[in-house]
């Protein structure tokens, strides 16, 4: 795992020790780490001349910045509108079942973390999820599980 | 480049690619490789066609075959039965819900028909991935244009006379925003490119990103000669990854072609792009919110004046246009003011895309000249409502827009008209709702979006949200009263006038619309505590009809709180009072003898 001193050296060197490379910085460790732990943070703050109580306030604007322990395979379920009408609760109901999780949390094995999140922009092909990068449309409780199996088998 | 027979289009959009339409690509290669056909025929993959609902889709060219809902496993029969024996797979052809007639070529669509297409222009018909198809189909000609011919006050001059407004939902006039920029001195200036795509129901952005890159990344090198910036941003969410993955490639390949980096094509004006990445706030998709947030701050929004044009992106003149505006301007560079103008209506010139969502036989993307009506968009191009079911109304401009009802569907679309009507155009997604669809439910599920989404800064939107939603939710419980309407009506209003941004600013409006176009509704689960398109889970009421019921005694065995007694061989009942409407007796009864109410 690359250090995090180095991921936030590497972004100072192209955009400067400033605030607006406040984002790129939180947003590369999340990347690399999965979430942000306090002395991430400390260590930003120290970097950028910020507060820690500035940069804890910024990431947890976000909820792509996560500042609790995500699993390796972050799940967001779409619940807005469009999905709910395609019928997104079944997919949740199937996604809790599965990972015997609720919303929010993750399994103890640290894998999987269950959560809904807003739009992705898939309106047309509901309803939707996103693990990590990974887009799954027009999902039925059969394509859920298979999908999971195989993330459980990697 | 060899000089290919036929081209093989396969649509690379994400929701053909969710749908294997990376295996059809394979497929083909592999197929047209063993055939040695390889030199002949060329297979694309393309960005998306907007019709969606039917995909994965295959074009033919140049004889315009359209097939749909292909698999990979119809590759074989494509390339024996069309590719070789010049015969059409009539199997694959889209089949006309009106008359079961087969229609090969899309043009005689109803889903294209009605269309133009200007800002989804190459969406579908280049390879969004090859810089050279770009060029091929005009990218980069309107800035060679510009730079060669035109000094920047003649760009904004077209921009100002073509009429072009913000695609992103306020409408703004887009050649009066370059003026602004244009005219505040600065050593530093920037042009930005919202991508923070966020309405529930819109995703033309996404679509134009991922199939025509160029297009946008044109469009601010051509705002950046105008204004007099040098560096562009393209701010855009972290839900969209292949987007953010083919404007990397496109943006690598326009610099090794000189069309951004130093000295574009010559003519001494430099113009880089850099993209910034959004991390899951709506509210950024305002634009004060989204510089702030680029500026590593929490993204809330500020008061305006000053405008970003004065005072953006680290104090400095910003110009800032949605994905969609920007799509537009290289085209009305090159075919002129006059011609643009020529399309849609006097106030709101050109075509609009809109993404149809819902309750709508043909889900997608659709683009068409503002003016046409949305009985023409609901109806013709989306080939009506699904399941034959009744329309009952469509949702336009998101979380921030209204519902529009029967007796709107003549009512030309255009922005002007559509706030007439008491909704917005927004950025244009429609979410069309139908007879079993909940008006009360529906401002509930977008009040529940704008809570959450809602930045927290200013108390009429962080708390009276929130007010709102839990009267709305008493509402869906039966457990509403008439004051709670009129609170619900009163508090929007006062939401509406002292928000500070957009957000907040427009909130309210699926609340106000409902309640002025379904008010009966609102009366129903108030007063007779009855939802009757059967939504509200609280008001359902499960009656077991004494005639169809036989006493098989299964509904009664399944009821998990002992709701339902009766003998056996006799009529069952239902206890109100106990009956926790989780529906498992309506599965399970198989005389239909169960009814909702």
């Amino acid at each position: 795992m690359t250090d995090v001193k180095e991921l936030i050296q590497a972004k100072v060197k192209c955009i400067g020790a400033k605030r607006e490379a406040l984002m790129p910085i939180l947003q590369a460790i999340v990347e690399e780490k999965n979430y942000l732990n306090e002395e991430d943070m400390i260590q930003v703050a120290e970097a950028l001349d910020l507060s820690t109580a500035d940069v804890y306030g910024t990431a947890t604007f976000y909820t792509f910045l996560d500042t609790v322990p995500r699993g390796k395979y972050v799940i967001r379920v779409c619940k807005t509108i469009s999905c709910h009408m395609a019928g997104k609760d079944e997919i949740v109901d199937t996604l809790k079942d599965l990972l015997k999780v609720d919303l929010g949390e993750t399994t103890p094995d640290k894998n999987f973390t269950l959560m809904q999140a807003n739009c992705m922009g898939w309106c047309h092909k509901g309803p939707v999820m996103l693990v990590n990068d990974d887009i799954y449309t027009e999902l039925t409780k059969d394509k859920v599980i298979k999908i999971i199996h195989d993330y459980m088998g990697s | 480049m060899a000089n290919y027979k036929m081209h093989i289009l396969v649509c690379g959009g994400t929701g053909c690619r969710a749908s294997q339409s990376e295996m059809i690509l394979d497929n083909l290669k592999t197929e047209l490789e063993t055939k040695g056909l390889s030199d002949e025929i060329q297979v694309i993959q393309t960005g998306c066609f907007g019709f969606c609902e039917k995909g994965p889709i295959v074009k033919i060219m140049p004889d315009n075959t359209f097939y749909v809902e292909v698999t990979p496993e119809d590759v074989k029969e494509i390339i024996d039965e069309h590719i070789i024996k010049g015969r059409r797979v009539n199997r694959l052809l889209y089949v006309n819900p009106d008359n079961q007639e087969h229609i090969a070529d899309s043009k005689h669509m109803g889903f294209y028909k009605k269309q133009l297409r200007i800002a989804l222009r190459n969406c579908g018909f280049i390879d969004p991935e090859n810089i050279d198809e770009a060029i091929a189909k005009d990218a980069y000609q309107a800035l060679g244009k510009a730079l060669v011919e035109m000094s920047p006050d003649q760009v904004i001059a077209v921009m100002k006379d073509s009429g072009l407004r913000g695609r992103g939902g306020g409408g703004f006039p887009a050649g009066l925003k370059w003026e602004f920029a244009a005219k505040n001195a600065s050593d530093q200036k920037y042009v930005v490119c919202n991508a923070d795509e966020g309405d529930p129901g819109a995703f033309m952005d996404r679509s134009i990103l991922e199939g025509d890159p160029h297009s946008v990344l044109e469009a601010m090198a051509l705002c950046g000669y105008s204004t007099g910036a040098n560096k562009g941003l393209i701010y855009i969410r972290a839900e969209y990854p292949l987007a953010i993955e083919r404007l990397k490639i496109a943006m690598k390949q326009a610099e090794e072609y000189g069309f951004l980096g130093k000295d574009i094509l010559g003519s001494g004006f430099d113009f880089e792009i850099e993209l910034r990445y959004g991390a899951g706030a709506f509210v950024c998709g305002e634009e004060t919110a989204l510089i702030h947030s680029m500026e590593g701050e929490r993204g809330e929004p500020t008061v305006k004046p000053p405008f970003p044009a004065e005072s953006g992106y680290l104090k400095k003149p910003t110009n800032v246009n949605n994905v969609e505006t920007f799509a537009n301007v290289p085209v009305i560079l090159l075919k002129g003011a006059e011609w643009y103008k020529s399309i849609g209506t006097e106030k709101s010139s050109g075509t609009k895309v809109f993404a149809l969502a819902g309750k709508i036989n043909n889900v997608g993307l659709i683009e068409v000249p503002m003016g046409t009506t949305l009985r023409e968009v609901i109806f013709e191009i989306g080939g009506g409502i699904k399941d034959g079911k009744k329309f009952k109304a469509v949702q336009t401009g998101g979380p921030s827009g209204g519902c529009l009802t029967e007796k709107h569907l003549d009512t030309p679309i255009d922005f002007d008209n559509l706030i007439a009507v008491g909704s917005m155009m927004g950025s244009g997604g429609m979410i069309v709702m139908d007879e079993d669809d909940c008006m009360v439910s529906m401002a509930k599920f977008y009040l529940e979006f704008t809570v959450e989404e809602s930045c927290g800064k200013c108390s009429p939107c962080r708390i009276g949200n929130k007010r709102l939603y839990e009267l709305l939710t008493k509402i869906t419980e039966g457990k509403g009263t008439m004051e709670d309407l009129d609170l619900l009506r009163n508090l929007s209003e006062v939401i509406k006038d002292t928000s500070l941004c957009g957000l907040g600013q427009t909130s309210p409006n699926p609340v106000l619309s409902t309640m002025s176009n379904f008010w009966d509704e609102y009366i129903e689960h108030v007063t007779d505590k009855k939802c009757s398109a059967g939504q509200c889970a609280a008001l359902k009421q499960y009656i077991i009809d004494p005639e169809a019921c036989v006493g098989c005694t299964a509904c009664a065995r399944v009821c998990p709180v002992n709701a339902i007694s009766g003998e056996r061989k006799m009529p069952h009942e239902i206890n109100q009072d106990i009956c926790i409407k989780c529906n498992a007796c309506f599965e399970k009864c198989k005389f239909n003898a169960i009814s909702i109410n």
